[in-house]
């Protein structure tokens, strides 16, 4: 991946609340036409993101932040199944790596819906936490997404941080 | 249906198999896959020659796509090879910038086996 630098300095872009649905759609959109499932929207969700599995993509440019997918180990293992075939899936490294692509996706797709972002929005490289006990937190004023989903059965997030 | 020799350029090996998946998935009939995580290695498995195709991300390390696809201008067994290129960018420039320096098409991440096969078929010709 390329770095940071590349976005020369581009007029920040303001948070929209309404970036939630594009967000949502961005997400399954992903979802739908890299492993083929259509994960729903889990509008029964309250609690915060768990799962042992945390992909991470950063965000900077006209917008700093980070776009964030969590899910359990089981989910992880099953969407890596689901992108590589269960062969390919089989090596433990791979379900991090499928949730870091797919998170990867999501926050590209996510700016590519964004006029004002598509070209003056650059990507990190994902990274992966893999744990049972870590929450992900921002040290500056942020405004945040979160988008609950649910795929067979178990939760998975998305989220978007942005420093204000 | 002609068989192909591929070279997948991308630095996440899991995308350079889900891209394989998705040529096969396609229908696409792969002899041989070769495999580099950067525009340098890359080079080197074109000057090898006997390619039918190149599929290779924009953003890598080391060397990124467009400079890859920029010099491969120089490299004999390049010439008549078909490049497309793979971004997660929603950036219309960097597009821009590929297919004016050679590229034959572009996949936009995330990407079906029917997008791949639309793109992909046109450019090799004769009975894809």
């Amino acid at each position: 991946m390329s770095s940071f630098t590349k976005a020369a300095s581009p007029a920040a872009v303001a948070f929209d609340p309404g970036w939630k649905t594009i967000l949502e759609c961005a997400a399954i959109e992903v979802f739908e036409m890299m492993a083929s499932v259509r994960p729903e929207l889990n509008s029964a969700s309250t609690g915060e993101p768990t799962g042992e599995v945390t992909a991470m993509v950063g965000l900077a440019g006209a917008l700093c932040g980070m776009t964030t997918l969590r899910c359990t180990k089981t989910t992880a293992a099953r969407f890596a199944a689901l992108m590589l075939g269960e062969a390919a899936a089989s090596d433990p490294s791979s379900s991090g790596d499928a949730l870091g692509e797919l998170c990867n996706m999501v926050a590209g797709n996510f700016k590519a819906k964004i006029s004002t972002l598509a070209d003056h929005c650059m990507l990190s490289v994902p990274t992966v936490i893999t744990g049972a006990d870590y929450s992900v937190e921002a040290s500056e004023p942020t405004e945040g997404i979160l988008v609950p989903l649910l795929f067979e059965g178990q939760p998975l997030w998305v989220s978007l941080v942005i420093h204000t | 249906m002609k068989k192909l020799k591929v070279l997948i350029v991308d630095d996440s090996s899991v995308m350079r198999k889900i891209v394989e998946r998705a040529l096969r998935q396609a229908g696409l009939e792969l002899t041989e896959v070769l495999e580099a995580s950067n525009g340098a290695e890359a080079l080197t498995q074109v000057e090898k020659g006997g390619l039918d195709m190149i599929l290779s991300d924009i953003n890598m390390p080391v060397m990124d796509g467009l400079e890859f696809l920029k010099s491969l201008a120089g490299v004999e067994a390049a010439k008549g090879v078909p490049v497309i290129m793979i971004t997660t960018e929603g950036s219309e420039a960097r597009v821009v910038e590929a297919l004016s320096a050679g590229a034959k098409g572009y996949l936009r991440k995330p990407f079906t086996p029917e997008q791949v096969k639309e793109r992909v078929a046109p450019l090799l010709g004769g009975g894809q």
